[in-house]
């Protein structure tokens, strides 16, 4: 006999028979969030990626203060690989008799070949992407040229010996974000127009870009020829980090999505050991039917083992189909917000949905099926024969492995996963040890009841087995649905609150300490509110703990960039709003003048500065030291002023500082900001909104997509309760029968099931409000980095809703039994 | 022998048991309730072990095999036909005859099925569920499914004991008619003494021993 043919004629006729349909189901929803979810994060992960390339405006550059060799352009040529040159210089410009400095950037017609340029056609115009770059003899510019300059649009400027006419206002420039804080206004002209200008001395301070785009291989390629050119003064750049702000909001939604998917696959899980136990009481009698007429134990077991595997294949298959569709749906929600076009689907998520679907059912579902083998051939004459039970810590032990790589791997954060299994193993200790105390509890109430109640205790106490199933099944499922509604709902919130409306969307910096007062007052005067004004010091660290900081002693080049650059360094009283001490302690009203710093966590350890460290800066030539007394978090993402190092005043104030501000600001205030620079024309004035209305858009659609999945673990948790209270329906079945016989009325039947399943969903509603507390608690902490509080309506609404969902499912379940003929009942028994 | 030990001590529930039968044959045994009739033809058949002494089926000692040894001996060689039918509930008629057909290798299993099922009656039920048959025709299907791989032994336990009267007589007629066609031994445990009548010998089963009756 063909094992793999008979068991592919069983699979069709259990099909058709319904046996196998709860199981399937559970599988293609966890088999569909998986996909669904993978397809996406890994579609908006290159999307990133790409969008990332912004910061160049290329996937690499090849930087140098000589012009680029032509022959590096043709090289580019031969290899077909997208390019555009561009420079950039500071230089005065000229309008009427006022002058102002300015970064000069010259760019090709390709540019840029990553992200796009959006600008204004007049002030108040709407902006929209920028096709091409400005024609010869055409200048775009930043808007605060304008009042700088006194400047309307159309009207000419000089730059060096040419003029220009000024036709746009630059409103966003793709590799303008990675010096935010240090350009002088921009100017933007065609690169032909340069010669005329005559500025392109011998000494001036030109920094020449060659910008490239293609495929990582392409790239590397194309790095590697350029290497070995082995000429000096070239830098070969490429993408090293996106913008932080959006990235730890995505960071965070893809967790949340990362986690929704665990958690429908562990319910999943629970709804395939359930259906699993159930389908094996089943088809018990098929086996001993199989042994019975001459098939082996091996024999039956292969069977039943390729049944189940091929309907894993298939289950999964349907699965990845609808996580396809769906990523589809989720991709149109949020993939607007990126520049660049998302990159289609890999078929890693497929690959990713069929794993998870068969590691599911070899976890939850194997061990339960492979005792089918086991049914003695006898129970065709003696039904009480049954399969051996099944070995628990063979079971436990199983489950354990295949819960734990696949929580592991879907997750991708080791943290979050081991908190959740550990909290989920340590909920099925309790759920077991408190199904045993209620059966044993239960159990004198039987007699001191009558009517329903006792029915439906003695139903509880007299199958110990199942109680203990239905209640574990229950409560895993219930826990893992609240957690992932606590941290959804925290998460959203937080989001939500994360840039409130009135976020700061204008930054000022560069403020003299004699413009203080008077900036203050215009910004008052304005009605514009600000956090305040905050010292800013430029400084450099020249040592910790005396060990004088060098570029070699970091791998990481975010390390090392930060080993070398210049720090903007603070002195205050307290901290930030959005700040929060990690370790250590701020500074008292009486520790003002100790040589105290307090370091963000993140810049911490990057560089390896442990609290109690000694650190030196050098500012403006003079040495500073001090000892880190405390570690900070920061809320990057809110768009507040905020400082990697912060100084006590003692130790900084005397130092030479600017000022920084940042505030909201309404369109209709423009006036206010353009009155601000003509009055202090060193202060510089930088406007966030565009990347402001990305991050809230990307927080919005995020949102979204957080619900859609969300969805899915519903459904899945759906499938628990039917496959929770399918679990006692053979013996239900049998019950009821004989106690209609005996004349029990109908009414007390359906009133006792109902308090069976009420007890039983209450209890593990209750249980599983305390283990979800707990594993959010610990996650909100640890992973998602978000506040936490007891909800004492969360626990009252688990175990009523517990109480009142089962009680209604597991009712509704058993009216068919309640409703028919016992004769009928018995006969099919 | 067959005997089960208990807290209560040891109960013996068949002992001193001699039987042989020669092909063809039909052999009817009779008892009461919980005398070991179906314990017996566990024994016989296979599916359960003695605890003393031999059964020897087809020439071969079923002490001397497993229990998967005993399985492939009894593959497409033995049948049987049960009191509550062990029809399986998600099969069609012909899907619950073909089953031995496929179990033993057989080229043509949907044929051989199709012709059992006209040889009992059944040609216009193929498709139809146990649940949507009467309980004699579910018997009929598992008499079907009984004779179509032909065994060379057929045993059956209570197979009219489900059914009226009427049924009963019609579902035993068939059953006799395809065994003599068949030339099977038939085993045949009962409490109807019409059906064991029907049959070449009745044994008496009675505190564990077999006495023939007449």
């Amino acid at each position: 006999m063909n094992s793999l043919h008979f068991a592919l004629r069983l699979l069709r006729r259990d099909w058709r028979a319904g046996e196998l349909r709860l199981l399937a189901t559970a599988l293609v929803i966890a088999v569909a969030s998986v996909t669904s979810v993978g397809f996406f994060t890994d579609r908006i992960e290159r999307a990133m990626a790409r969008q990332a390339s912004e910061v160049l405006a290329a996937d690499i550059r090849v930087e140098s203060n000589q012009p680029i060799p032509e022959a590096f352009i043709r090289e580019a040529t031969r290899r077909q690989l997208p390019h555009a040159s561009t420079l950039s210089f500071p230089s005065v410009i000229l309008h009427r008799e006022v002058t102002q400095l300015v970064q000069v950037k010259a760019v090709s017609n390709d540019y840029p070949l990553r992200g796009q340029m959006r600008v204004r056609d007049s002030i108040t115009a709407e902006d929209q992407v920028a096709e091409g770059v400005p024609a010869s003899g055409e200048a775009w510019l930043e808007e605060r040229l304008l009042p700088l300059l006194g400047l309307a649009l159309g009207d000419e400027i000089k730059v060096g010996k040419s003029s220009f006419r000024v036709s746009r206002i630059i409103v966003y420039e793709p590799d303008r974000s990675a010096n935010l804080f240090r350009l002088a206004p921009r100017l933007l002209i065609p690169i032909g127009d340069i010669p005329e200008t005559g500025l392109l001395g011998p000494a001036s301070r030109v920094r020449h870009y060659l910008l490239l785009a293609g495929s990582p291989s392409q790239m590397s390629d194309y790095r590697v020829w350029v290497e070995d050119q082995n000429i000096s003064g070239l830098q070969v750049e490429d993408i090293r980090s996106a913008r932080p702000e959006l990235r730890s909001a995505l960071d965070q939604g893809g967790r949340f999505l990362r986690l929704a998917a665990a958690t429908a696959i562990l319910l999943c899980m629970v709804a395939v050991a359930l259906s699993s136990r159930r389908f094996v009481e089943r088809q018990s009698d098929s086996s001993a039917l199989l042994r019975c007429l001459g098939a082996s134990r091996r024999q039956v077991t292969r069977i039943f083992i390729l049944r189940l595997l091929s309907l894993g294949l298939v289950a999964s298959l349907i699965g990845v189909m609808i996580g396809l569709g769906v990523q589809t749906l989720l991709i149109q929600l949020i993939g607007d917000w990126f520049t660049t076009q998302i990159p289609t689907p890999t078929a890693w998520p497929v690959v990713s949905g069929l794993v998870t679907g068969i590691l599911v059912l070899i976890g939850f579902s194997l061990p339960s099926i492979i005792r089918l083998g086991e049914v003695p051939p006898l129970r065709v004459f003696r039904r009480h024969l049954a399969a051996p039970p099944i070995s628990y810590r063979l079971f436990l032990l199983v489950a354990l492995f295949s819960l734990s790589i696949l929580l592991l791997w879907q997750i991708g954060d080791d943290k979050m996963a081991l908190r959740l299994i550990s909290g989920l193993l340590a909920g099925l200790a309790i759920l077991v040890l408190i199904s045993r105390l209620l059966v044993y509890a239960l159990a004198p109430l039987r007699h001191l009841t009558a009517g329903s109640w006792r029915y439906g205790l003695a139903s509880l106490s007299r199958n110990p087995a199942t109680t203990t199933i239905q209640l574990t099944g229950f409560g895993l499922g219930f826990t893992v649905l609240l957690l992932l509604a606590i941290v959804r709902v925290d998460l959203l919130t937080s989001w939500q609150g994360a840039l409130p409306a009135d976020s700061p969307n204008q930054f000022l910096i560069n403020i003299q300490p004699d413009e203080v007062a008077a900036v203050r007052e215009l910004l008052a005067k304005g009605d514009i509110e600000t956090n305040g004004l905050f010292p800013m010091i430029r400084g450099r660290l020249v040592s910790i703990d005396g060990d004088p900081v060098s570029l070699e002693d970091y791998d990481n080049p975010r390390a090392q960039r930060l080993a070398t650059r210049d720090f903007n360094i603070s002195h205050a009283l307290r901290p930030q709003d959005d700040n929060k001490i990690v370790a250590g302690r701020w500074w008292s009203d009486t520790e003002l003048n100790e040589a105290w710093f307090s370091v963000e966590q993140g810049l911490a350890e990057t560089l390896g500065i442990p609290l109690g460290a000694e650190l030196e800066f050098e500012i403006a030539g003079i040495r500073v030291m001090g000892r880190v007394e405390s570690l900070r978090s920061v809320e990057w993402d809110s768009f507040n002023v905020n400082f990697f190092v912060i100084g006590t005043p003692g130790l900084l104030a005397q130092r030479p500082a600017t000022y920084i501000t940042s505030f909201y600001m309404s369109a209709e205030k423009r006036p206010v900001l353009h009155r601000l620079i003509q009055q202090f024309p060193s202060v510089t004035a930088l406007d966030v909104t565009a990347i402001m209305a990305q991050v809230r858009a990307i927080m919005d659609r995020g949102a979204l997509a957080v619900e859609s999945v969300f969805l899915f673990t519903l459904a899945a948790g759906l499938i628990v309760l039917y496959a929770g209270i399918q679990a006692s329906h053979e013996l239900k079945v049998q019950e009821t029968a004989v106690l209609r016989t005996l004349g029990v009325k109908r009414s007390v039947l359906y009133l006792s099931t109902m308090l069976e399943f009420a007890l039983l969903g209450g209890l593990a509603g209750l249980v599983s409000a305390a283990l979800a507390s707990a594993i959010s608690f610990s996650l909100a902490q640890a992973v998602f980095n978000l506040p936490w509080e007891f909800n004492f309506r969360m626990w009252v609404g688990a175990l009523l809703a517990g109480a009142l969902c089962v009680a209604v499912a597991g009712t509704l379940a058993s009216r068919s039994l309640l409703n028919t003929p016992p004769l009928v009942t018995m006969r099919k028994i | 022998m067959k005997f089960v030990d208990t807290s209560a001590g040891r109960i013996d529930i068949l002992q001193g048991i001699d039987l042989a039968v020669s092909p063809g044959e039909a052999v009817a045994i009779l008892g009461a309730s919980g005398s070991g009739k179906s314990t017996l033809l566990g024994l016989l058949a296979g599916l359960d072990q003695a605890s003393a002494g031999e059964v020897t089926l087809f020439g071969t000692r079923l002490s001397s095999l497993d229990e998967d040894g005993r399985a492939a001996l009894r593959a497409g060689r033995v049948g049987f036909v049960f009191q509550s039918f062990q029809l399986l509930s998600g099969m069609t008629a012909l899907e619950n005859v073909m089953l031995p057909l496929e179990l033993s290798g057989h080229r043509k299993p949907e044929q051989a099925a199709k012709a059992a099922l006209s040889e009992a009656g059944l040609a216009q039920r193929l498709h139809h569920y146990p649940s949507q048959l009467s309980g004699g025709e579910q018997q009929r299907v598992a008499l079907a499914r009984a004779f179509a791989p032909n065994p060379q032994v057929l045993f059956a336990d209570e197979p009219t004991a489900n059914l009226d009267a009427h049924t009963g007589k019609r579902v035993a007629d068939l059953l006799f008619k395809l065994q003599e066609q068949s030339q099977t031994v038939l085993i045949l445990v009962t409490h109807d003494e019409m059906l064991a009548d029907r049959c070449d010998r009745r044994l008496y089963l009675r505190d564990g021993s077999l006495e023939n009756e007449a």
